[in-house]
């Protein structure tokens, strides 16, 4: 690994006075950050810890209305009481992350700040129709995850929570690499008060997307039937060594159809 | 440089290290302490996994300097003295290992593992929960055996415990 500076920040606004130094990264985790420098993909001349900020953790919900903080752990999202009774959808999409040392470490905020094509919280927060709070302003996630690895993320802003409210039904489903455990195609769907959302990872080649064909056949019937004859185009979708665009095609809608079913059940 | 300061298997330690050096190189290189492994150094294998605050973690893919401050139990803290450990005392009568390369990794995966399953374990719960451990002998089936023994020895010296302390 290259070398590196390491700060721990004290507050949020320290951080974001220490990522002034040089080409400074946030570190959270560090699950995808600490590989990334190994390999040399990522060579940040300084690291801005934010995993210890007691305000950037936790998950709160008040009503319908739920808050993460961004330095919460995939362990403690997926073990929490009132998410799990709030939103189970999203505390079990959680637990498929990584592995339990990994879900120990990383974080809500981490992930959706990387925005892996492939990871799996950008496609619960689009379904949600989360919003992302940053210590400058909020953004919708409709706005939020940009392309592959790109957020609306400007220089030295800093993830502090996101917020959603709780749909009426919600479910993830995803089908894993079985090396790496990203989903090759998961797919979250969500029926709330503002209709249905069904985002899908680790199959667009701009990384997370609504899929408008499944929102559509969802809208007036939420039932894996009313997705039995539905074609998903497999134009802009990857292919790679692990899967075709076309077969991600298919497993799209097939993830969608358990997807729904899991959320009537 | 990090001032590092630990507590590692109940001793307060502290050292200087390069920001850069991971968890894993700071307990076998400046503590001595090398039962923990480096297998992959990728995140995937596990061997390095040591308990941080409670919680099983990568040690590999942590930075010294990340876990200052923090409590620390490595392969060697967990007997007591010539008394094996209950998942270690599992691990032989099991016969859980073969090259005993991964087994410090497994070990501390299992009783992080045990700790947060007291109502029990079944085999599909161990088989899932050792996803991010990799046994390059394959000897995952006595693995499974001697985590699942493990915990039930482990449930009942609770209650033992429990019914002496009423």
């Amino acid at each position: 690994m290259y070398s590196v500076n390491y700060h721990r920040a004290s507050s949020v606004a320290d951080a974001a006075k220490l990522l002034k130094n040089g080409d400074a990264k946030l570190l959270s985790g560090g699950m995808t950050l600490i590989p990334a420098m190994k390999t040399r993909l990522a060579s940040p001349s300084d690291l801005v810890d934010v995993s210890r900020l007691k305000d950037l953790q936790g998950v709160k919900v008040s009503g319908k209305t739920v808050t993460i903080g961004a330095a919460t752990t995939h362990y403690d999202v997926s073990t929490d009481e009132k998410l799990r009774k709030a939103c189970p959808a999203l505390a079990h999409m959680a637990s498929l992350i990584g592995d339990p040392a990994v879900r120990h470490r990383g974080t809500i905020g981490g992930s959706i700040a990387n925005n892996d094509p492939a990871a799996d919280y950008p496609a619960a927060l689009l379904a949600l129709g989360a919003t992302i709070i940053t210590n400058k302003r909020e953004i919708a996630a409709d706005k939020f995850f940009k392309g592959l690895f790109e957020t609306a993320l400007k220089e030295g802003e800093i993830i502090t929570a996101v917020s959603f409210t709780a749909p009426a039904k919600a479910a993830y489903q995803k089908f894993r690499n079985p090396a790496s455990r990203y989903a090759i195609v998961g797919v979250f769907v969500t029926k709330g008060k503002d209709g249905v959302r069904a985002a899908v990872t680790g199959a667009g080649e701009d990384g997370v997307f609504r899929s408008r064909e499944i929102e559509a056949a969802l809208a007036t019937n939420f039932d894996a039937a009313a997705l039995g004859g539905i074609k998903v185009p497999a134009k802009g979708l990857m292919s790679d060594i692990h899967a075709s665009a076309d077969y991600r095609a298919n497993l799209i809608a097939v993830m969608a159809k358990r997807a729904v079913a899991a959320a009537n059940a | 440089m990090s001032d590092v300061s630990l507590t590692v298997n109940g001793k307060r330690v502290s050292g200087s290290a390069e920001d850069r050096t991971l968890l894993v190189h700071f307990l076998r290189e400046h503590l001595g302490l090398t039962g923990t492994h480096v297998g992959c150094d990728t995140s995937q294998c596990g061997a390095c996994v040591v308990h941080v605050d409670g919680k099983a973690v990568k040690s590999c893919t942590m930075l010294a300097a990340q876990a200052s401050g923090s409590t620390i139990v490595t392969i060697e803290g967990l007997a007591n003295g010539a008394e094996l450990h209950p998942v270690q005392a599992a691990f032989k009568e099991h016969h859980g290992l073969q090259c005993g390369f991964c087994t410090p990794g497994m070990i501390m995966t299992a009783t992080d593992m045990i700790a947060r399953h007291p109502e029990g374990l079944d085999e599909a719960t161990v088989r899932a929960e050792l996803e991010g451990n990799i046994c390059r002998c394959t000897g995952y089936h006595n693995i499974v055996k001697a985590i699942l023994a493990a915990s039930e020895t482990m449930a009942k010296g609770a209650k033992g415990k429990a019914k002496q302390a009423a």
